[in-house]
């Protein structure tokens, strides 16, 4: 018993010094960061984005987002899941598929939200 | 001679109707014609092969890319490689060529084909890692190596000839096999959520970062192809079309299929099945 114990101690530890590292290297990345990262958001894949180099043009260009998406929840929710919107949208579910997290995608839309 | 083997077939022909009444699926014919239809639709200036040139035919400046690269092809000697590779004999004296029916220029165009004895697609790689194993050699690796450099020679010594891929008419497992291989082409797949055909079919001429989108049919004309990021990561820069299905399904961050299993096969049944009628074009440089 006393054994047990203390292996699960040791592996709590474990966890907790191994998984916050982690989260805080994705943590300290910008929303552009993640935005233009192709292993996470790689929304230039589709879109043109001020400030990245060689943007797809499958989706339309993000610009004046606050004219077109006064509201900040609309915008995250098209992020989110943009199928909810238009069913047959090419756009990925990041939220819906976890391609993102809620915080990364927080960080993004604020980044979106700014252009 | 090329007249005796006519009335050969013609006698053939009319002396056993079964055997030779291999007809493509009227099932089948209506997606090719479909499919066919919407991209001449799409691209009214383009002819039927024009679309074999993918990325490069949706402008002119991809075209002078193209050309280009192709002035002076970097994948020559591996062809030549592959050329020795075939027609170097097997310990026991036979060669590549004894494992299959009609000359080698027409191994090509030949496959995938439906096994209606196994049940399955045979797709032209697995063929000639089965022809090594039958003839007591070794197995070697499918994409990329000898196996994809031996491929590119049977392609390019196919120059011209055109894909006919039957899907028997009649046959419900080939059918079946076909619409296996055709819903995998319109499932949207992993984390990205993407199909094959929103890429290639919804969106060809568009671009995804710095590469142009190319058109779904033709797209199996030129395979193996020498492509430059393959040539920059490990190898020699050549790939099959099952390794490229495997990068495609990398890139909406799905987990590629083993090569030459049903998943994969299927898919190269139904991909190859739609580009009926276009000429095979020769192995080709890709970006
Ligand atoms: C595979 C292509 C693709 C990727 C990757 C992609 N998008 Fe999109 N996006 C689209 C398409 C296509 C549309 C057009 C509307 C629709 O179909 O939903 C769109 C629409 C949008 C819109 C609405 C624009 C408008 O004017 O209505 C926003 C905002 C947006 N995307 C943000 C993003 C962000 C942020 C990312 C990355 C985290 C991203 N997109 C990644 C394809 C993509
Ligand atoms: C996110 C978009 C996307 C999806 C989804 C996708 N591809 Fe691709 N594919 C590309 C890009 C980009 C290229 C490189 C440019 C080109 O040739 O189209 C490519 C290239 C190819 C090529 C090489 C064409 C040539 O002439 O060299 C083949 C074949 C291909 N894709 C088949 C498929 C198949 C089959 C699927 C589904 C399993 C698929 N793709 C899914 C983006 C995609």
């Amino acid at each position: 018993m006393k054994r047990s114990i203390s292996v699960s101690v040791v592996v709590t530890l474990a966890t907790l010094f191994v998984m916050p590292m982690e989260a805080v290297a994705k943590d300290a990345m910008t929303g552009k960061e993640i935005a233009f990262d192709r292993k996470l958001g790689n929304c230039l894949g589709c879109h043109s984005i001020a400030g990245g180099s060689q943007p797809g043009n499958v989706g339309p260009p993000l610009i004046a987002m606050k004219a077109r998406f006064p509201s900040r929840a609309v915008l995250r929710d098209q992020i989110w899941d943009a199928t909810v919107k238009n069913p047959n949208s090419l756009m990925p579910p990041f939220g819906k598929h976890k391609a993102l997290s809620e915080n990364q995608i927080d960080k993004v839309t604020d980044f979106i939200h700014s252009l | 001679m090329k007249k005796l083997t006519t009335t050969m077939v013609v006698v053939a022909l009319l002396s056993s109707t079964t055997a030779f009444s291999v007809q493509q699926s009227s099932v089948v014919q209506a997606d090719i014609d479909a499919f066919q239809g919407y991209f001449k639709k799409r691209f009214p200036n383009l002819s039927l092969d024009d679309f074999s040139k993918g990325p490069y035919a949706m402008s002119e400046d991809k075209m002078l890319q193209f050309e280009a690269a192709m002035d002076m092809p970097p994948f020559e000697d591996h062809v030549d490689k592959g050329e020795k590779l075939w027609k170097t004999a097997f310990k026991n004296g036979k060669t590549y060529s004894s494992c299959f029916s009609g000359s080698d220029e027409t191994l090509r165009t030949q496959f995938p084909k439906w096994n209606a004895a196994k049940g399955k697609v045979d797709t032209l790689e697995q063929a000639i890692v089965d022809c090594r194993v039958k003839n007591g050699e070794k197995k070697i690796g499918t994409g990329k190596g000898k196996l994809a450099w031996m491929s590119a020679y049977l392609t390019t010594i196919a120059e011209g000839q055109k894909i006919n891929v039957i899907v028997p008419e009649g046959d419900a497992k080939a059918l079946a096999a076909y619409k296996d291989g055709k819903k995998f082409f319109y499932a949207k797949r992993g984390q990205l959520s993407l199909s094959c055909a929103n890429c290639h079919v919804d969106n060809p001429g568009m671009r995804i970062r710095g590469d142009t989108l190319s058109p779904a049919l033709g797209q199996i004309t030129h395979f193996p192809v020498w492509r430059g990021k393959w040539a920059r990561k490990k190898g020699d820069g050549f790939g099959t079309i099952q390794r490229r299905y495997g990068g495609c399904n990398k890139q909406v961050r799905a987990k590629p299929f083993k090569r030459h299993k049903s998943q994969y096969d299927n898919l190269e049944y139904f991909h190859t099945v739609m580009s009926n009628g276009m000429e095979i074009s020769g192995t080709e440089y890709r970006q």
